[in-house]
């Protein structure tokens, strides 16, 4: 591999790899959100 | 206007990068200056674009939200401007992988187009630092649409930069006459930059649809 092909290579997995992490997070995030739905629904069905 | 639904952004987004990529790389030939290592202007300058597009989004949606009180439009701004941070980011890593590779330095500080655009990259990180120093309310609302509004006159001066500079390091790619350059290259870029906007439309609105549904739970705890 030349060092062009490093650098690009590089700077591909640098844009790949972060829209990945923001996906992981939401990803994450909505987990939290369908806990938080699902507390809501028991706290419905026990009140 | 109806909406497109998420699972086809997704699908479209899938479809339009990697299409991008395969032209980047199995197709577009090699830069008779730069070589191999031009292919990283693909991506570089259409999530410049993209990121200059959240901005724009973000004030125009600040824009509403003071102009006709629209309650969605707060949200909207600020996922915007978080889409076009996110993207500035990328715009300066992938920007400081090409000027090592080219120019033999991480970074220029005597160049108006980079440090232009880190100035409204850093204008729009401290966006958040605004907001999240407020309680939430019509005040946070205000404070930080008057903000997102302000910090889009930088996205003219950062793109005019480079026509003004007189240093040109820093490649001139779209002049009055149109782009400098065509046939695969320009085919590659388009599909690129249709690529990138996608994959950033997408983001926003799963990120969008987040924060509206963190909203209407904390409105039904309160309640």
């Amino acid at each position: 591999m030349t060092t062009s092909e490093k650098y690009v290579t590089a700077a591909y997995c640098v844009v790949f790899g972060i829209v990945l992490l923001y996906v992981v997070l939401i990803a994450f995030k909505l987990q939290r959100l369908e806990r938080d739905v699902d507390e809501l629904e028991e706290k419905k069905n026990g009140g | 206007m109806r909406r497109i639904s998420l699972p086809v952004l997704a699908v479209a987004s899938l479809v339009l990068v990697t299409t991008a990529l395969a032209l980047v790389f199995f197709v577009v030939p090699d830069d008779a200056d730069q070589g191999f290592s031009q292919r990283i202007f693909y991506f570089h300058v259409s999530i410049a674009f993209t990121s200059y597009l959240c901005f724009g989004a973000g004030a125009w949606k600040a824009l509403l939200h003071l102009w006709r009180r629209d309650p969605r439009a707060d949200l909207e701004s600020y996922v915007a401007v978080h889409q076009g941070v996110i993207f500035g980011a990328l715009v300066l890593l992938t920007g400081s992988i090409w000027a090592k590779i080219s120019w033999g330095h991480w970074w220029v500080w005597s160049e108006d187009q980079l440090v232009l655009f880190l100035v409204l990259f850093l204008f729009y990180a401290a966006y958040f630092m605004l907001r999240f120093s407020v309680d939430p309310g019509p005040q946070r609302a205000n404070l930080s649409a008057v903000y997102a509004l302000f910090g889009v006159v930088l996205v003219p001066v950062s793109f005019l930069a480079i026509r003004l500079s007189h240093r040109l390091i820093h490649p001139e790619v779209f002049t009055r006459h149109g782009p400098n350059f065509g046939g695969w290259i320009l085919a590659a870029y388009l599909v690129s930059q249709v690529a990138v906007i996608v994959l950033a439309y997408t983001l926003y609105r799963v990120e969008l649809a987040g924060k509206r549904l963190d909203v209407r739970i904390r409105e039904l705890r309160t309640a």
